[in-house]
C-alpha cells in the first residue's frame, strides 16, 4: 500500500457509508478506498454507525406470512459467488476499470490535456483527466464540490503535493491552479456535482461543448 | 433442532457473537432455524429503516425480504473480524435502497485478495463484537439533537454538505480494530 497523504473528509466517507451520494462521487470514493487501507478502515467505522442506527431503529413489524413466504423462497435462491473479479491494473483500481470497460472516448481540451467522461447518474459527473507533465491546469472556480483522485504522476496545488491515491477536495470558495508535476503525465479521476467554470476566454467557449 | 432463541421476544439478550454463530450455521449447514431467528430480528429493522428512508410499507417489506435473501446467499462472504452482523445487514439494506429507491448504482471498493477466513480467530471476533456494542452505547448517549442528525444522514435526509464536519462520534477505537483485522488478514496471506 502506498502512503496516502490527503484522504477524504469524514463527511464524504459517511455519505458513502450511508449510501446517499451521487454515483460519480461513489465511484471516486470506491477507487480511493481500493488504494487506501486507512480509508477502508474509516469506511468500516462509518458502516458500523449505520449498523447501530439500523439496530436501534423503531422496527416495523412484517406481515404475518412474511417469514413463511421467505422460507418457501430459500430453496430456489442460487448461492451467490464472490463478485466476478473486476481486473484492476497498475493505474486503474477495479471499480474504475469496470466503468472504463464500457467504452471510453478521450477528447482533447487543448494544450495536451485530455478528458474522458464516464457514464454515471446525472446528480454529478465523473471524468478521467490526463495532463502532460509540467502542464498547468486551466484556472477554475467551482459551483459545488469537486473531488480529484490522483491515479498516476502527481500534481501540485499551492503548497501541497498530491500523489497516487491522494484526493484533493475543492469547494465553492476554492480558486486553485493545479500543476502536473514534471516527469510523468498526471492521470486523475475528477468528480463534481456542478459544472466547472473556467476563467479565460477559450476554455469558457470549450466548456459547454465538452460537458465539463 | 431446537434453539433457545427460536421464539419471538427472546432475541433481546442475544449478542453479536450469537448472531455471528447463526450466520455461520446458515453458511455451513443452510440451517433454516438459524435463518428464521436472524429474520425475526433483522427483517423488521430493515423494514423500518427503509420506510424512514421513504419506502412505502409494501416496497419496504419486499426489499426486507430481498435483503434477507442476500444474507442467505452471501453468508460465506461475511467477515466477523471486520464487521458485526448488524453492520453487514445494514450494508446490504443500504445497497438495496440505492437500487430500489434511488435507482442508482453503487461502485464498490476492490475486493480484498485475502479473506474472509473460514475459521476466524475467536478472540478477534469477540473484540470486534465488543467494539460494536461500545459504539452503539456511545451513540445512544449522544445528545438527542446530535443523534437525530446522524440518523437523518443515514436515512438520506441530509446531503454530504449538510453533514457536520465534527460528528462527535467516537470512532477511533473501532477504526483501529478494523485496521488491525485488515493487517492481520494481509499478513496471513502473504
Amino acid at each position: 500500500m502506498n502512503m496516502i497523504r490527503h484522504s477524504l473528509p469524514d463527511t464524504l466517507l459517511m455519505g458513502y457509508a450511508a449510501g446517499t451520494l451521487p454515483e460519480a462521487f461513489n465511484l471516486l470514493i470506491a477507487a480511493h478506498v481500493s488504494l487506501s487501507e486507512d480509508a477502508r478502515a474509516r469506511l468500516g467505522a462509518f458502516e458500523a454507525v449505520g449498523g447501530s442506527v439500523l439496530e436501534d431503529e423503531a422496527s416495523v413489524a412484517v406481515a404475518d406470512d412474511c417469514l413463511e413466504q421467505m422460507m418457501a423462497r430459500l430453496d430456489s435462491l442460487p448461492q451467490a459467488n464472490a463478485r466476478a473479479a473486476m481486473q484492476p491494473d497498475e493505474i486503474f483500481p477495479a471499480p474504475l476499470a469496470d466503468y472504463m470497460g464500457r467504452g471510453l472516448r478521450w477528447q482533447s481540451l487543448g494544450r495536451g490535456v485530455k478528458q474522458a467522461i464516464l457514464k454515471t447518474d446525472s446528480a454529478a459527473s465523473a471524468r478521467l483527466l490526463r495532463i502532460p507533465a509540467g502542464q498547468v491546469m486551466p484556472d477554475h472556480g467551482h459551483k459545488g464540490t469537486e473531488l480529484t483522485l490522483v491515479l498516476q504522476g502527481a500534481f501540485i496545488d499551492g503548497n501541497r503535493r498530491y500523489g497516487r491515491g491522494d484526493v484533493d477536495v475543492a469547494t465553492e470558495e476554492t480558486q486553485h491552479t493545479p500543476v502536473a508535476e514534471a516527469g510523468m503525465d498526471c492521470i486523475c479521476l475528477a468528480a463534481t456535482d456542478a459544472p466547472l467554470k473556467f476563467h479565460g476566454l477559450l476554455p469558457r467557449l470549450v466548456q459547454p461543448f465538452f460537458k465539463i | 433442532m431446537c434453539f433457545p432463541w427460536d421464539g419471538q421476544g427472546l432475541t433481546d439478550s442475544i449478542t453479536d457473537m450469537d448472531w455471528t454463530a447463526l450466520v455461520f450455521r446458515v453458511r455451513d449447514h443452510q440451517d433454516r432455524a438459524a435463518f428464521a431467528a436472524l429474520f425475526r430480528h433483522f427483517a423488521p429493522r430493515v423494514k423500518g429503516f427503509l420506510m424512514k428512508s421513504g419506502a412505502s410499507d409494501t416496497l419496504a417489506e419486499e426489499c426486507a425480504q430481498d435483503v434477507m435473501a442476500t444474507l442467505w446467499q452471501k453468508a460465506h462472504l461475511f467477515d466477523p473480524t471486520r464487521a458485526s452482523v448488524g453492520t453487514w445487514v445494514f450494508t446490504i439494506a443500504r445497497n438495496r435502497r440505492i437500487d430500489a429507491l434511488r435507482k442508482s448504482r453503487r461502485p464498490e471498493p476492490e475486493d480484498l485478495p485475502w479473506g474472509p477466513e473460514p475459521e476466524p480467530d475467536q478472540a478477534e471476533v469477540f473484540e470486534m463484537a465488543q467494539e460494536t456494542t461500545r459504539l452503539g452505547a456511545a451513540i445512544a448517549q449522544l445528545p438527542e439533537k446530535q443523534r437525530q442528525l446522524i440518523e437523518r444522514a443515514y436515512y438520506g435526509d441530509l446531503s454530504h454538505s449538510e453533514i457536520a464536519e465534527e460528528t462527535g462520534l467516537p470512532l477511533g477505537t473501532i477504526k483501529s480494530r478494523i485496521r488491525l483485522a485488515l493487517e492481520r488478514l494481509r499478513h496471513h496471506m502473504s
